[in-house]
C-alpha cells in the first residue's frame, strides 16, 4: 500500500439478514484529502462509516484504514482516527476544560500534553471566558466546534465527521469548514458525510451513495461535467431519481 | 490505568453534579431507614382502649390497672353501655374495648370462671390481632398469679421465649430489608441509568470509537457505584446501631464481604438491564418494576416466604434479594458465620456470574 492512500476500500459489504445495507463499495482516500461521503438518509453512509471506524464488522470485502485492516486491527485504527458523530457528543455536565481533559485522557495523552493542548484550543476557539463553564450552557455552534477540536486532540491521521453541521447556522457552518480546511492543510485526512449539497462543493472529492452502492465518485467539478449540470444539488437529484 | 482513573473522575463529576442522583444516593437511604425504623412498625405502643365495666369490683379494677400499667395500652375512657362500643370505634381513636361481664369477681370465685370480651377494631387486621394477643398475654399472667396458691395437679405451662429479637422490635426486621432495597436500588438502577444515558446522548459511540476498551467503559461506570453503595451500607449499619440500638451479633467483616457480593450481583443486573434498554426511561422502568417490586414483595423482607403460595415461593428463589436477606439477617440477628451461610453465598456468586456472562453476551461491543 502506498503511503499516500490512508483509506482503501474494496468491495466492502454489510448485510443485515437479507438486507444489503452496503453493497460492495470500493474507493480510496488520499492523505490530506477532504473526502465527502454523500447519500440520502438510509443510503448506507453511516453503516459504511461505522465499518471504517471499527465499531461494525463488515460482512465481506476488504478495507484498510490508516494502514490497518478493519477486520483484524480495529484497535490500532481507533488510536489513529478521530470521530465526531451527528449527535453532539461531549458531556454537558462537564466544563469545557474537563471535557478536553477527559477525552485527552481517553486517547492516552500525558497530563502536560493535555494542559498544553487545551490552552491552545481554548484560545483558538475564543472560549477563554467559558473554559470553566459547563458545556451544556454553550450555544450549539460552539459545542460543535469544540467537539471537532476534541476529535482532533490526539492528532489523528484521519478524522471522521458524521453530519457535523446538522442544525447549525450558516455562519457557524462557514467557520466550521474553515476549521476543516485548516486540519486538512496540516495533513489530517477528513472523511465527512453531509446532507448539504453546497458543502459537497467544498470537498476535494465526493462519492454519492444510492441504495448501498456508490453511484458516483470524483471531484465536484468532474461530477457536474459528467451529469451536465451546474451544481452538486442537481447531480444528487439526478442520481437519486435514477 | 491512567485512562481508567480519568474515566472514574468523570463519573464522579456526573454523580455529584446531578441533584437527582445525589438524592437517590444519599437522601433515600436515610429517609427509608428512618421511615421504616420509626413510622412503619408492627409493634403497638400506647394503643388507646376503652373499658366497659359492668361489675366495677376489686378484680376488674386490678386487671384494668395491670393493662393500663403496660406500655402497650392506655385507657382512653370508660363507657357505660354496650351501644357505646360501636360509636366509639366509629370515632376511630380507640382500637379496642374491654367488656367485663356483670359480677365478675363473684363469678370468678363461685364458678372459677369469669368472662371478659375483647372487642377490637379490625379495619387493620394486624393491629387488631396484636392487640388481642397482648391483652390475652396480660390476662394469662394475671391468672397465673391468681392460681399460684392453688395446687392443680396437671398443668401444661407454655414458656415462650422469643430468640434473636426478644423484644420483637420490627426495626430488627426492617434494617436488613432496607439495606437490601437500597443496595439493589443504587447498584442496579443507578448503573443501568448511567450506562443508558451515555447511549442516549451518543457519547457511548464516541467512547467505543476511542481506544478505551468496552470492558474498561463498563467497569469505569460501575466502579463509583460500588464505592457509593459501600458507603451507603456503612451509613445504614451505623444508623441502625446508634439510632435503633440494633445489635450486630455476627462478624462485621463477613457482613461487609457479603454486602460487597450482593452489590456485585446487583451491578451485574444493572449492566444486564442497560444492555436491553435504549433509553434511561426504559432502564428506570425495568429497574423499578422488575427489581424493586420483587425485592419488596418476594424477598421475605415484609411478607414471610413460607406462607406464600407455592408458585410464588418458587419464584422467590430467583430473586437475589431473598438470599441476601437470609444472609444479612443471619449475620446481624443470629450472629452466624459463613458455615451456616455458604449455600446462600454460593447462590449469590452463581447469580452474579450468570448475569455477567449474559451481559457480556448481550453487550454489543460493536454497535450495530
Amino acid at each position: 500500500m502506498s503511503d499516500n492512500k490512508v483509506i482503501q476500500v474494496e468491495k466492502l459489504t454489510k448485510m443485515f439478514g437479507n438486507f444489503t445495507a452496503v453493497n460492495a463499495i470500493s474507493f480510496e482516500v488520499e492523505k490530506g484529502e477532504i473526502f465527502g461521503f454523500l447519500g440520502a438518509n438510509g443510503a448506507g453512509k453511516t453503516t459504511a462509516m461505522k465499518m471504517l471506524i471499527g465499531i461494525s464488522n463488515p460482512t465481506s470485502g476488504k478495507a484498510n484504514v490508516a494502514g490497518f485492516d478493519v477486520f483484524t486491527r480495529a484497535e490500532d485504527i481507533k488510536k489513529n482516527i478521530g470521530y465526531m458523530s451527528q449527535k453532539f457528543a461531549l458531556y454537558d455536565d462537564l466544563t469545557v476544560k474537563e471535557n478536553i481533559t477527559f477525552f485527552g485522557g481517553i486517547y492516552g495523552l500525558s497530563r502536560t500534553k493535555i494542559k498544553e493542548k487545551s490552552a491552545v484550543l481554548v484560545e483558538e476557539l475564543g472560549l477563554e471566558a467559558v473554559a470553566n463553564k459547563l458545556v451544556g450552557a454553550l450555544p450549539l455552534g460552539w459545542k460543535q466546534k469544540l467537539s471537532f477540536s476534541v476529535a482532533l486532540l490526539h492528532n489523528p491521521k484521519i478524522v471522521f465527521l458524521d453530519e457535523p453541521t446538522g442544525g447549525v447556522d450558516p455562519i457557524t457552518r462557514r467557520q466550521f469548514w474553515e476549521m476543516i480546511y485548516k486540519a486538512a492543510n496540516h495533513g489530517t485526512t477528513v472523511f465527512v458525510t453531509t446532507h448539504y449539497m453546497d458543502e459537497a462543493e467544498y470537498c476535494d472529492r465526493v462519492s454519492i451513495m444510492v441504495n448501498g452502492k456508490i453511484e458516483a465518485l470524483g471531484t465536484p467539478r468532474k461530477l457536474k461535467e459528467q451529469f451536465k449540470v451546474d451544481n452538486m444539488n442537481d447531480v444528487f437529484l439526478k442520481l437519486a431519481r435514477g | 490505568m491512567k485512562r481508567f482513573i480519568g474515566f472514574i473522575k468523570k463519573e464522579f463529576y456526573h454523580i455529584f453534579r446531578d441533584r437527582r442522583s445525589l438524592f437517590i444516593l444519599f437522601g433515600m437511604p436515610i429517609a427509608q431507614i428512618m421511615l421504616f425504623g420509626f413510622a412503619i412498625t408492627n409493634e403497638i405502643n400506647n394503643v388507646d382502649i376503652a373499658v366497659l365495666d359492668h361489675s366495677k369490683d376489686a378484680t376488674t379494677e386490678e386487671i384494668i390497672n395491670k393493662i393500663s400499667a403496660s406500655k402497650y395500652f392506655s385507657i382512653n375512657q370508660f363507657i357505660e353501655k354496650e351501644s357505646d362500643i360501636d360509636a366509639i370505634f366509629k370515632k376511630g381513636k380507640v382500637k379496642a374495648v374491654l367488656n367485663f361481664e356483670k359480677d365478675f369477681s363473684k363469678n370468678l370465685i363461685k364458678d372459677h370462671n369469669a368472662t371478659i370480651q375483647i372487642v377490637t377494631d379490625a379495619t387493620d387486621p394486624n393491629t387488631a390481632n396484636t392487640i388481642s394477643n397482648y391483652v390475652n398475654a396480660i390476662l394469662i399472667q394475671y391468672q397465673s398469679v391468681l392460681n399460684k396458691d392453688i395446687n392443680i395437679t396437671y398443668q401444661v405451662v407454655p414458656e415462650t421465649r422469643m430468640v434473636y429479637n426478644p423484644e420483637l422490635k420490627s426495626v430488627y426486621m426492617f434494617v436488613p430489608g432496607v439495606m437490601t432495597i437500597i443496595l439493589m436500588l443504587v447498584s442496579a438502577m443507578m448503573t443501568s441509568i448511567s450506562i443508558t444515558r451515555e447511549k442516549e446522548l451518543g457519547t457511548m459511540e464516541i467512547l467505543l470509537v476511542s481506544p478505551i476498551k468496552p470492558i474498561q467503559v463498563i467497569v469505569g461506570k460501575v466502579f463509583p457505584y460500588i464505592f457509593l453503595s459501600i458507603i451507603n451500607a456503612i451509613v445504614i449499619v451505623i444508623l441502625s446501631i446508634y439510632i435503633f440500638k440494633m445489635p450486630i451479633q455476627g462478624s462485621l467483616i463477613l457482613l461487609a464481604l457479603e454486602s460487597v457480593l450482593f452489590i456485585i450481583t446487583a451491578l451485574a443486573l444493572g449492566i444486564l438491564i442497560s444492555t436491553i434498554s435504549e433509553t434511561q426511561q426504559t432502564a428506570m422502568m425495568i429497574s423499578l418494576m422488575g427489581l424493586m417490586l420483587p425485592v419488596i414483595l418476594l424477598s421475605g423482607f415484609i411478607f414471610p416466604i413460607s406462607s406464600m403460595p407455592l408458585p410464588l415461593q418458587l419464584i422467590s428463589n430467583i430473586i437475589p434479594a431473598k438470599w441476601f436477606n437470609i444472609i444479612i439477617k443471619g449475620i446481624m440477628l443470629k450472629g452466624v458465620g459463613i458455615q451456616f451461610l455458604w449455600k446462600e453465598t454460593l447462590i449469590l456468586i452463581g447469580m452474579s456470574v450468570f448475569f455477567i456472562a449474559l451481559s457480556v453476551k448481550k453487550y454489543k461491543i460493536r454497535l450495530e
